[in-house]
């Protein structure tokens, strides 16, 4: 049976993680490819990577750096920030990258995922769709969720699916940060609505809300990154919780 | 050992050198056929379309090239289904190594929960009949992605469901293939990898 895909997340500013990660007994901390080594041998199914990075050396170091996550690493990574044209996923790709995420540039220019699509295939192409609700309206946001973009959610993320996306991930900026749990709601709907698979991200707590985002959010993958970076949740506990709530992991 | 990576106009190849190269073999990726054919091990991996691929192999000489090989190949993903008889991706005649045929997956929307295509991500694989697995790998998960499936028949050497059979591996003769990414699929795709090039077969 196909499981259900466990995805930490890693910030990355000049080839280093960001965030201050409170691993017991690591040293390592700031090194993306020891973390991702680590959460690998602990059962992670798939890695992301987001560059965060605004510098063009900056850019230069985080495709070197993918090169050397691809030799490292033996289960499969996303890699995304930054890329807004073919030739900056051409790049991630000749590095080792097996997929690119792709937001506000998608967002800027639709026509990006069909190009992508195209030359990539689709399975190398997840749009991230940062979304958030009001009035009972879900609108796609860029920048941190400080920028209304017009698009809604629902729409846009079926548009992205018809041009091509292999994947959705979507954040809840409701959610995010808040630690009660993913946006099921919304989640079961757009899950229902997409014929592709899709990452749930944004409000991870406990290891129930993963429970109930796999029972009721019907997502295919759960993605979290503080939870699992601050050792607040361990990913083989997770992993044997989740398997005695009958739900099916590596 | 030579172990030759047939160069092609596929994606990521780069993954499958590096996993040999974590094995510790160094494996040369290239489309000279004198250099294929004189390897130890070939790998014919691959992501992309199947009717353009064939036409690519075709003007390059490749497909009879890889139909004639005597030495253990190993094809994945997209190379496994070059190396069934047909494919419905593009409806064009492939290899015939294998004698299954290649069909897309069909959306079925009453199955719980809901079906999505690609297939993508960690499935087990089951029924396993080839010198390239052995008992630890029974029941395994290994990382898939795909649309479409070779259906499972006389040369399925392991299955996989989503939600019917379909083969997860073939082989006949020499010729070995994956429909996963063994580069991809942590410490058992490794293994898997692993047992290919340790392979002894009588040719």
């Amino acid at each position: 049976m196909l499981s259900k895909r466990i995805i930490p997340c890693l910030d990355i500013r000049n080839g280093q993680t960001v965030k201050g990660i409170n691993f017991i007994n690591i040293r390592e901390v700031g090194d993306p490819i020891e973390l991702g080594k680590l959460y690998s041998e602990q059962g992670a199914d798939e890695l992301v990577f987001l560059d965060i990075t605004a510098t063009h050396e900056g850019r230069k170091t985080f495709v070197e750096l993918v090169k050397r996550i691809a030799f490292n690493l033996n289960i499969p990574f996303t890699v995304g920030g930054g890329i807004s044209e073919l030739k900056d996923a051409d790049a991630l790709l000749a590095a080792g990258a097996d997929k690119i995420s792709i937001n506000s540039s998608a967002i800027k220019n639709p026509k990006l995922i069909d190009d992508l699509a195209l030359h990539f295939g689709s399975q190398f192409v997840v749009v991230a769709i940062d979304a958030k609700e009001e009035n009972n309206h879900w609108e796609a946001t860029m920048h941190g969720g400080r920028l209304p973009t017009g698009k809604e959610l629902f729409t846009w993320a079926k548009e992205a699916e018809n041009r091509g996306a292999g994947e959705i991930l979507f954040t809840s900026m409701n959610h995010d940060g808040t630690k009660n749990g993913f946006a099921n709601e919304a989640l079961t709907h757009l899950s229902d609505l997409l014929t592709i698979p899709l990452i749930a991200s944004g409000g991870a707590g406990t290891m129930e809300h993963f429970a109930d985002l796999f029972k009721y959010g019907k997502a295919d993958a759960g993605l979290a990154a503080s939870i699992f970076h601050f050792g607040e949740i361990a990913i083989p506990d997770l992993k044997s919780y989740l398997r005695k709530e009958g739900i099916s992991m590596r | 050992m030579k172990v030759a990576i047939i160069k092609y106009n596929a994606g990521n190849i780069q993954s499958v050198d590096y996993a040999l190269q974590r094995l510790g073999v160094e494996a040369s990726i290239t489309a000279d056929h004198d250099e294929i054919r004189s390897a130890d091990r070939v790998i014919f991996p691959g992501v992309g379309e199947a009717s353009t691929t064939m036409a690519y192999l075709h003007a390059h000489g490749l497909d009879k090239l890889i139909t004639e090989l005597k030495q253990p190949v190993l094809g994945i993903c997209l190379g496994l289904q070059l190396m069934c008889r047909h494919s419905e991706e593009g409806d064009v005649e492939c290899l015939g190594i294998f004698s299954e045929t290649v069909k897309k997956f069909i959306l079925q929307h009453t199955m719980l929960p809901a079906m999505k295509i690609p297939h993508m991500g960690w499935n087990t694989i089951e029924g396993l009949k080839s010198s390239l697995f052995d008992s630890s790998i029974e029941g395994q998960h290994c990382y898939f992605v795909h649309s479409y499936y070779a259906e499972t028949g006389p040369d399925t050497a392991a299955f996989c469901s989503y939600p019917t059979p379909f083969s997860a591996a073939l082989q006949k003769d020499n010729f070995f293939a994956v429909q996963f990414h063994p580069e991809k699929s942590g410490p058992v795709g490794a293994k898997i990898l692993e047992n290919f090039l340790q392979l002894k077969i009588n040719l």
